[in-house]
């Protein structure tokens, strides 16, 4: 395994560091703040969804609780917030596995079926129970403190919202180039021809899934700790949607893929309240068009363009 | 007792409105293999545009029948776009009726708005007394008519030609080409089929209830789990899996908690999944490789 840099990723480094120099005001920050953290959901659904071929309509409900522990244990009882992340990710991350077992059996529809309902009953938990998730009000989010540092700007949240992102995206290519991702689209290919020759299929599609909860839930956690503020919107069923969406707008299976669709629904929606009464209008079109003429996403426009690239950084490697 | 037979009652009720919805999916998915996400917007769909056909001064029937047309004419577009996808996987065609389902309800936010709305009961406001509960006259218009339906759908796909014809196509589209089968117009047929079963159900529902352009989603996905629950594909499980639901939601809302109510249906979806994924009426094929 070669933990190589490539041109992609260089790349996008640069465009985060030209970015912010392009922004008028705050807001800006915001949007590309918030596609950043939708961004990383969505590299981890797309390691379940297009990797390991598995479907998931619950990941937004995933993200929305594992930020309301986080939230819950910082803001509630007081732990140090970067405490309180790491415990929302032994606690999601062992439900995760816990729910995976007789969830990943299940194929097609009744997968998607199985994880839209433990979506939606996540999210009428959370507006339940309102002595610990402050009801449909949602509830206020203590500031992020690490280290005594106070991550008060949107600066400070770009830069480390940037860093998550990169690194992941770093993680994420190792990744699937390893004997590791080998394995996942043997899965993703064909789960009995995997398991006829000695793979342990539902171990592996476990795994994936953890990491995708996981994932889901520092993303999670981070959006609520900068917005200063969070509510079961953050878990609801049209978030888990959408998430699905970026994903197979983006383009299923692709590293910049999901990151380029995260990017375009995060921003669209900015620009289309301007057309108040008509934006939901809008945006369903578009999702139609999308998926009747580009159903293998929009990053399969730039085909052409990165596979000249790829072979000429296969090539020079 | 005298409580629990008025939530059986009322429980029986909502259970139709599943049963409808859930057969319209069950329409679709036997055509066509593919899970309709926007079969609680057909449902909206026929409610609001009832009511806004009744605002503008139609009388009741003409709105009725408008408005089941309307439906079913939404019902034939989302098919054309999905003959036109390029791509038929399972993820993308869901996607793509989810994208119809934003589109249909941002659609009613244009034409529509987003206020509640409801209806005068087309029978009348009274209610009739059984054991000290009371039945309205609304409530037993809708068992009627969606018994009505149910019968009548089995009827069409058993005795009529046509009927024959559309199961032979979900049986084997290429036996079913080859016995002269327009398998194009047999499709277009089923979606329209569907609309108009979930138009009718949004309309009964409407009066009970009130509707806005935002009613389909939950209605939709109960649908869907009423037909899970019943064994997705059977027309009979649907309806067993509609009365099942409504049954246990309004026991749960009555005796254990009001607020966990929307959760039943997808916590008894989930214990199906689990345990019988077949559902009640299941006949799950063991997969061969």
């Amino acid at each position: 395994m070669r933990y190589n840099i490539n041109s992609q990723i260089l790349l996008l480094s640069a465009i985060l560091v030209i970015l912010p120099f392009t922004f008028a005001n705050d807001f800006y920050f915001e949007i590309a703040i918030l596609s950043m953290l939708n961004a990383l959901i969505c590299i981890g659904l797309n390691l379940l969804m297009g990797y390991a071929g598995q479907v998931s309509l619950g990941h937004g409900a995933f993200a929305g609780l594992g930020a309301y522990i986080a939230v819950i244990f910082s803001s509630r009882y007081g732990l140090n917030p970067l405490l309180s992340i790491f415990i929302a990710i032994i606690i999601m991350g062992l439900l995760a596995f816990v729910i995976s077992k007789p969830i990943l059996k299940l194929k097609g529809h009744y997968l998607a079926m199985a994880t839209l309902g433990i979506g939606i009953i996540i999210s009428i938990v959370l507006e339940v129970e309102e002595d610990f998730t402050g009801g449909t009000d949602g509830m206020s989010v203590d500031s992020f403190v690490v280290f005594g540092y106070e991550f008060s700007d949107s600066i400070s949240w770009y830069i480390l919202c940037s860093f998550l992102l990169v690194f992941t995206i770093w993680m994420f290519e190792n990744l699937i180039k390893s004997p590791f991702g080998r394995l996942l689209r043997s899965i993703h290919d064909s789960e009995k021809a995997a398991d006829s020759v000695g793979i342990d299929v539902s171990y592996y599609k476990s795994i994936v899934f953890v990491i995708s909860v996981v994932i889901a839930t520092v993303a999670g956690s981070l959006y609520a700790f900068f917005s200063g503020f969070i509510s079961p919107q953050e878990a609801s069923f049209s978030h888990s949607i959408e998430l699905v969406v970026m994903v197979v707008l983006g383009g299923l299976g692709r590293v910049y893929g999901a990151i380029f669709g995260a990017v375009v629904l995060t921003v669209l929606p900015q620009l289309l309240t301007s057309f108040d009464d008509y934006e939901t209008l809008i945006f369903g079109s578009i999702i139609i068009a999308v998926m009747i003429f580009m159903p293998k996403g929009i990053a399969s426009l730039f085909d052409g363009f990165f596979k000249k690239k790829e072979q000429n950084s296969a090539s020079s490697n | 007792m005298i409580e629990l037979f008025g939530y059986l009652l009322s429980g029986v009720t909502v259970g139709f409105i599943y049963t409808l919805v859930g057969l319209g999916f069950t329409v679709i998915y036997n055509s066509s293999g593919i899970i309709n996400f926007s079969q609680g917007e057909f449902v909206m769909a026929g409610g609001m545009s009832t009511v806004f056909l009744l605002h503008a001064g139609l009388p009741l029937g003409i709105s009725f029948v408008l408005s089941i047309m309307i439906t079913s004419m939404i019902g034939i577009v989302l098919y054309k776009l999905i003959s036109f996808s390029k791509d038929s996987s399972p993820i993308s065609l869901i996607i793509l009726t989810l994208g119809f389902a934003i589109f249909l309800r941002g659609l009613a936010q244009v034409i529509f708005d987003k206020q509640l709305h409801t209806m005068p009961s087309f029978v009348g406001e009274g209610a009739f007394e059984i054991f000290d509960t009371t039945l309205s006259y609304q409530a037993l218009l809708i068992m009627i008519v969606a018994s009505a339906i149910v019968v009548a759908l089995y009827v069409f796909f058993k005795k009529t030609k046509t009927g024959q014809a559309m199961v032979a196509a979900s049986n084997n589209v290429d036996a079913a080409k080859l016995m002269g089968i327009n398998i194009q117009k047999i499709l277009i047929l089923n979606f329209a089929i569907s609309a108009v079963i979930a138009s009718i159900g949004g309309i009964l529902l409407t009066p009970m209830t009130s509707t806005n352009y935002e009613v389909g989603i939950m209605l939709g996905l109960k649908g869907f789990c009423a037909a899970i629950i019943g064994g997705l594909g059977n027309p009979f499980g649907a309806v067993a899996g509609g009365l099942v639901l409504g049954i246990l939601e309004s026991l749960v809302a009555g005796y254990i908690s009001s607020e966990y109510k929307d959760a039943v249906a997808f916590i008894v979806l989930l214990l199906i999944l689990f345990f019988m994924p077949g559902g009640i009426f299941g006949n799950l094929k063991s997969q061969r490789v």
